[in-house]
């Protein structure tokens, strides 16, 4: 008896589709059957486009018939986090504003990954712009972890990772702004990354903070991850702060050796704060990596404290400013009855967006306004500075730096929703890789005491992608941790 | 007591790219609402700027020609507020750092003299679109179509002192951005337009509060609204009240500014650099591309008039309000070889036919290749100046070129000495009375002998010969 | 409080946002607790530190000035709330 569809990693189901064992029909509809069965309890789907996606799964077989498709992903089906704008589908951001936005543009990626012979199986759910670690301010009810159902799957990027957790696709993306791949990533037991800021277009992807917002895969293993990333990272005309650098095979090296690797552990990332059960498995697999030949040195990342108040003054001014155009003229939410333009604009918005977004565009308000730029918005960016040049000092010495994705393992439902401060420290140690602008990325190295898994984060040197893609690949090469399924779902 | 008036300019210039600053919608004209709008223009969730390269050149340009410095890096931010024919609740222009830093302009006032006008800066950002104001069931419509237009804004120092003073320095602006090619200048159009703060002060003391007037879209209606806002100022001041800093706009039906109360409350911008766009490089190398396109500039070209082709002042100057008029000029100069004579008729009977007829002179019915034609017939005594009037006449109305109207029309003049001793013998035997008087020392009459000759020669006769020979012959 | 509710009114209207009376307090109080823990920046000395917009130290890329839209504004109109002969509607604007 095979191996099911929904247990095989990207390459295996691209050889399956190419040796003829299966066809992109049956891959689809392996999928769209898990989405059925599934969706209702973990919740990570807003909109399943089955019909557009069987459509295309017959196209694309014709295709790769005919020999004019046979790319590393042709034929595979993929999750969209449901702010990358997709053409003629619902686009909603999580959010009650776009509730009823059909697209009529398709985001850099989603184009990439369309031209790639990828099929589109749905957009998954999400924190609301993204704003949120739980999933829990979406105008589409929370997300579910499927490795407790009581508990948030993380967030902003909690739809996905559910999704992928659960398989019920093969590889989502994601986007992360302070920690939106990474931390939920680590709740469910996936592999995500976030690419140097620049390295993946950002057109089409809804914005929430711009210079922080980037895109990145999220799949079982850091070799599904490289393959997609193959697929949508590069220069893109349209997005002013896509990099023009050549886009390595991130595939071709994942074999390489890891031998004499230098990892920096950041002191700061192990203080206070870190739950202890966490910092154990991080411990142990620091351990093995130590017993595999790396070299293990402490670092510092000196003002890597003062990173999320930085971040809750850089991200909400920018999306004060992002989200203006979200008032009810030309798309979106519009209140009923509007009285004149002030009550049309004040009602759409108070009315269209939850709670935590108005916080957001509110906090970002006053940081830009007349009186308080100076002592926030500017000081903030000026910090941004000293942290990102803590992180320039510490590659000085390693190669990479490793430390928590998250303090905690998955948390409960409910737990921190009312407490926007607590819920903002769950990105404590993602968000100062993401001001710098660093790559990022999470990968399972096993389970807390409380039966949760934790992801390790890694750090690397700008467009080092490649490079932390070998790492985790070699690391996964000899454990199982990432191919490990929720009982309820294997 | 006297009153003394501070006047500073906003000016938009409309620059004369193909597609929009941001996006690469075009910026035609005229087109139906929304059709011009792209997704970027719309302020679609998820679209991103990119950066008009001509745009870029342009201001450099611009820059180059007020000697003015170029910031060698240059920043967009974001101005916001919300505002329907702003999509995306922001304007992306500049604030801290902008493209044209520090120049200046030369007007010449009324008495001749000439007063130099600070530029403070000249900065890149995006239109808004438009609201129209027609009855949707008591709503607005919204066109989008002129939203992301590149602007350039060009900000003067508050250097003038009356309307006048403000009226040159717009004229010369509003030639050099035409001369340059960086604007089409066409105000109906909207293409430029100025903003005008405006304040009065006792002559010696501090600034006084100003007010902002929007919408002068003509040189006549900011002469006027200034002047009224002047008016307004002192009325207020004189009777005990304070002038409040506010937005006026001039309303040209009734010749008064009021207060935009719709503004009022839009005034913390909360400008911050635009996290879409990067900075922008001003190399030295980009720098010297963009002088190599810079066209001679009004005055150097005016100055060049007066040595290359000893014109007056005055006509240099008239010869140079526009960079067509110029090269017109020069072609018909070159083409007939007497720069005077070509100067006097721009400047005469084609401006007056410019004039009479609202044609821009690019379309002018005589080209000037065709024009040389007609003043090398003048050089070489084929007609004279008053027949050339008529031979212009008929070539305006498109009756052919000169020598064809002069065939047509037997307009030839007679130049044949014998011809012409012929007819003035006649005459002098004819007016016996009057040759009497003549020789009895009653010069005046020498004009109805001229007279005389030229009437019955139908104006034909070569003037010089006609005078030659009548002074010969009368002289008896 | 770092930030009073008379400031939470007048930045919700500058964001355009119809605070209800009933949510002022409870927004007074998240924005504050939120400031508090901005302020753990004011301890740090900036000086002579360059302000960091970017990630990366890049520079603008420039377009080619050449037309390549097309007009799609029945399918652009298509999420729009209210249009009338291709404009979009909004109350009547006073200036
Ligand atoms: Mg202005
Ligand atoms: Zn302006």
């Amino acid at each position: 008896m095979s191996d099911p569809i929904h247990s095989l990693s990207l390459k295996k189901l691209r050889d399956g589709i190419h040796a003829g064992n299966f066809s992109v029909m049956e891959a689809t509809d392996a999928y769209l059957e898990r989405i059925a069965n599934f969706n209702e309890e973990l919740n990570a789907f807003i909109t399943v486009t089955r019909d557009s996606a069987q459509a295309q799964a017959v196209e694309i077989d014709n295709r790769i018939r005919k020999g004019e498709l046979d790319g590393a992903m042709a034929g595979l089906p993929y999750a969209l986090k449901d702010l990358f704008c997709s053409k003629d589908v619902l686009t909603t951001c999580g959010s009650n504003m776009l509730r009823n936005f059909v697209s009529p543009y398709d985001a850099h990626v989603a184009e990439r990954l369309k031209a790639a012979g990828g099929v589109l199986l749905g957009k998954n759910n999400m924190d609301e712009f993204a704003m949120g670690s739980s999933n829990e301010t979406s105008a589409f009810g929370n997300v579910r972890n499927p490795w407790d159902t009581d508990c948030v799957p993380g967030g902003s990027s909690g739809g996905g990772a559910a999704t992928v957790a659960a398989r019920l696709a093969p590889v989502a993306l994601g986007s992360d702004t302070g920690g939106s791949i990474r931390q939920p990533a680590s709740f469910c037991n996936i592999t995500g990354i976030k690419p140097t800021y620049g390295r993946i277009s950002r057109y089409g992807m809804i914005a929430f903070a711009s210079s922080l917002d980037q895109c990145g895969p999220m799949a079982p293993s850091a070799e599904d991850c490289a393959i997609t990333l193959n697929v949508i990272a590069g220069l893109d005309a349209r997005d002013s702060t896509s990099v023009d650098r050549p886009v390595p095979d991130y595939t071709a090296t994942l074999n390489d050796s890891i031998d004499g690797l230098k990892i920096g552990l950041p002191k700061e990332f192990f203080a206070e704060g870190l739950n202890p059960q966490v910092g154990a498995v991080i411990e142990r697999a620091i351990k093995e990596f130590e017993a595999r030949g790396a070299i293990i040195k402490e670092v510092t990342l000196p003002n890597s404290h003062l990173a999320v108040p930085v971040y809750y003054v850089v991200a909400p001014a920018e999306c004060s400013s992002n989200l203006s155009r979200f008032d009810g003229v030309r798309f979106g939410h519009r209140c009923e009855n509007p009285q004149d333009l002030k009550d049309l604009y004040e009602r759409s918005r108070w009315e269209g967006f939850g709670a935590e977004v108005k916080r957001r565009i509110m906090i970002g308000t006053y940081a830009l306004s007349a009186g308080y730029y100076d002592a926030y918005y500017l000081k903030a960016q000026k910090i941004r500075r000293l942290i990102q040049q803590d992180f320039a000092e510490a590659f000085k010495d390693v190669d990479v730096i490793m430390g928590p994705s998250a303090p905690t393992t998955a948390f409960k439902l409910g737990a921190k929703k009312d407490d926007p401060i607590a819920m903002y420290l769950e990105d404590l140690y993602t968000i100062p890789v993401s001001l710098a602008g660093l790559p990022g990325m999470t990968f399972p190295i096993g389970f807390a005491a409380d039966g949760l898994p934790v992801g390790m984060q890694l750090v690397g040197n700008y467009f080092e992608e490649a490079r932390m893609l070998n790492i985790a690949h070699q690391y996964q090469l000899s454990t199982d941790w990432h191919t490990q399924v929720p009982a309820k779902f294997a | 007591m006297e009153w003394e008036t501070v006047i500073g300019l906003e000016i938009h210039a409309q620059l004369a790219t193909k597609s929009k600053i941001f996006s690469g919608s075009s910026t035609a004209y005229g087109a139906e609402p929304n059709t011009q709008a792209s997704l970027v223009d719309l302020g679609m969730p998820g679209v991103l700027p990119v950066l008009n390269k001509e745009a870029v050149h342009m201001a450099v340009k611009f820059g180059l020609a007020i000697d003015a410095h170029l910031a060698p890096r240059s920043v967009f931010a974001r101005k916001n507020y919300f505002y329907p024919d702003l999509p995306k609740g922001y304007q992306i222009s500049q604030y801290e750092l902008p493209i044209v830093g520090i120049g200046h302009m030369d007007i010449e006032l009324e008495d001749g003299s000439i007063k130099r006008i600070g530029v403070t800066r000249a900065h890149l950002e995006e239109d808004a679109g438009k609201s129209l104001h027609e009855d949707f069931q008591g709503q607005t419509g919204i066109d989008l179509n002129r939203a992301g237009t590149p602007l350039l804004e060009i900000v003067s120092e508050p250097d003038m002192r009356n309307a006048k003073e403000a009226v040159a320095y717009m004229k010369k602006l509003h030639a050099l951005v035409r001369y340059l090619g960086v604007c089409d200048g066409n105000m109906q159009e909207g293409s430029f337009r100025c903003d005008a703060n405006v304040s009065v002060r006792r002559p010696g003391q501090p600034f006084g509060t100003r007010a902002e007037i929007k919408n002068l879209n003509s040189f006549r209606f900011i002469e006027r609204a200034i002047n009224h806002e002047v008016e307004r100022q002192i009325d207020i001041i004189e009777s005990g009240g304070t002038v409040v800093q506010e937005t006026r706009l001039y309303d040209p039906d009734r010749n008064e500014t009021r207060s935009m109360r719709s503004k009022e409350d839009a005034n913390d911008y909360r400008y911050f650099p635009d996290p879409d766009l990067l900075p922008v490089e001003i190399t030295p190398e980009f720098i010297a591309s963009v002088r190599a396109t810079l066209p001679e500039l009004p005055e150097a070209k005016k100055q060049r008039f007066i040595t290359q082709y000893s014109l007056s002042t005055y006509d240099a100057d008239m010869l140079t309000q526009s960079r067509d008029v110029a090269d017109y000029f020069e072609a018909v100069a070159q083409g007939c070889g007497d720069a005077k004579l070509a100067a006097n008729w721009v400047n005469g009977d084609l401006s007056a036919a410019l004039n009479r007829t609202g044609i821009e002179i690019a379309n002018a019915p005589v080209a000037a290749d065709a024009f040389a034609g007609l003043l090398k017939r003048i050089l070489d005594n084929t007609i004279s100046g008053k027949i050339a009037k008529e031979v212009f006449d008929a070539m305006w109305n498109g009756e052919g070129d000169a020598d064809s109207v002069i065939d047509k029309k037997g307009l030839k003049q007679i130049t044949d000495t014998g011809a012409i001793e012929a007819m003035i013998d006649e005459i002098i035997a004819a007016n016996p009375k009057q040759t009497e008087e003549y020789r009895a020392g009653k010069d005046k009459l020498f004009g109805f002998f001229v007279g005389a000759a030229m009437k019955a020669s139908k104006g034909k006769a070569n003037p010089e010969q006609v005078n030659a020979i009548l002074k010969q012959k009368l002289a008896g | 409080m770092a930030i009073s509710e008379a400031e939470v009114r007048k930045v919700a209207h500058l964001a355009r946002l119809a605070m209800t009376e009933d949510s002022v307090e409870a927004y007074t109080r998240n924005l504050s607790n939120i400031l508090d823990l901005v302020a753990q920046m004011e301890a740090v000395d900036t000086d002579g530190v360059v302000p960091m917009a970017h990630p990366l130290d890049m520079t603008q890329r420039l377009r080619e000035d050449v037309v390549t839209e097309t007009n799609h504004r029945e399918a652009y109109q298509a999420v729009a709330p209210e249009t009338e002969d291709g404009l979009y509607l909004v109350p009547k604007v006073i200036e």
